[in-house]
């Protein structure tokens, strides 16, 4: 098997215990930092499967979100409570989740082949060679074949690959993509996380004026 | 919101120009090596996250005011728009206007550069400034609700 493959299952399967443990656990705080372990398993999972800029992310956002929850669970009193459930009936229905969605997943796959079967790794959708019939806009499909050269990389992935250096000069070809040929996306994202910070403000303010009326009347 | 015990001011004190400064490489490197304007701007902000937990609330509203932290997050968000805005010197919403430049340099792939240092501004800006909300905001308003309520142990007597 594989060497990297036999890694990342035991990450996943790292990362499935940690979601567990931070599930059932009592304590609030041991709950916080397995939440913290699947987060640095996934930046490792990340990192094998060649995503630096995803696995960088991960890690700086994952230190950030475990000190603001370990800060705001130390200051808090932990109010939870136990509640009773039975391990076996959950277990059982688990089983048979599983066993239904393996049955499921190997009859589809099997019947035919056109199924539910993956994708062989490190070979996505959009690497895939399609005519270039399918690619042209619509409306052009008639003169398509005359006018396009031949080398024409026939899918969106393939045409980034082929293109994208000559075209942005970055060498991390990522920030490329991200930031020239999907500006439209990363101003979206841009927005997304500035009207979230809004709503934290929003939220968050209403109990700080009160206590910025006592504390500091001229301020 | 005090601060912490002798031993974490110091080492923050060693520690946070590093952190910065990484922060601020993998900002402006973005488009040459892993990185980018987003995990250069949390780092940046993981690194003031630092100096607030070590040094206390005063200290940091004395040298961050929170309304600077707010005003830099809009400001962020507002050059990343003027950078795309920038494109219609070169016809087109996006467009990257500047020279492309030798692959792999510091000043290449045109507006890329631009628009991680924009991006990484609001990013530290936009978290620092959550963290802040979270951490000072609502524990000072909790105080008030919870008045009655005897105070909580101390966890941080050095």
């Amino acid at each position: 098997m594989d060497p990297v493959l036999l890694l990342l299952l035991v990450l996943l399967g790292f990362m499935i215990v940690g979601s567990l443990v931070a599930i059932e656990t009592r304590g609030l705080l041991s709950s916080v930092i397995s939440v913290g372990a699947a987060g640095f398993a996934l930046s490792v999972v990340f990192l094998l499967l060649g995503a630096p800029d995803l696995a960088i992310t991960q890690v700086v956002v994952e230190i950030l979100v475990l000190v603001v929850l370990v800060r705001v669970v130390i200051t808090r009193r932990d109010e939870t409570y136990a509640t009773s459930r039975s391990t076996l009936a959950v277990g059982s229905v688990l089983l048979v989740l599983g066993i239904l969605v393996a049955v499921v997943f190997l009859a589809l796959g099997a019947s035919g082949g056109a199924g539910l079967q993956m994708r062989p790794f490190g070979d996505p959708l959009l690497n895939e060679a399609a005519p270039a019939s399918a690619m042209a806009p619509v409306g052009e499909i008639a003169d398509a074949e005359s006018d396009r050269p031949e080398t024409i990389p026939q899918s969106i992935g393939g045409a980034y690959l082929q293109e994208g250096l000559k075209r942005t000069h970055a060498a991390n070809y990522v920030m490329g993509i991200v930031l020239d040929y999907r500006g439209y996306d990363t101003l979206g994202e841009a927005t997304v996380i500035f009207v979230a910070i809004l709503g934290a403000y929003a939220v968050l303010r209403r109990l700080g004026r009160h206590s910025h009326a006592r504390d500091e009347p001229d301020r | 919101m005090r601060g912490m015990s002798l031993i974490v001011r110091n080492t923050t004190r060693l520690v946070a120009g590093f952190i910065a400064l990484f922060g601020a490489y993998i900002v402006l490197y973005g488009h040459v090596t892993p990185g980018g304007g987003f995990s250069g701007g949390v780092i940046v902000a993981g690194g003031l996250v630092l100096v607030v937990l070590a040094f206390g609330e005063r200290f940091c509203r004395e040298v961050i005011p929170h309304e600077v932290v707010r005003t830099s997050d809009a400001i962020g968000a507002l050059a990343f728009l003027g950078v795309a805005l920038l494109g219609y010197l070169g016809g087109v919403f996006f467009k990257n206007f500047l020279p492309l430049g030798q692959t792999g340099a510091l000043a290449s792939a045109g507006t890329l550069i631009l628009s991680n240092l924009a991006i990484g501004v609001k990013i530290s800006a936009g978290l620092f400034g959550v963290f802040l909300a979270l951490a000072l905001f609502r524990r000072r308003g909790e105080r008030r609700l919870m008045a009655p309520e005897p105070p909580l142990p101390d966890t941080e007597a050095p």
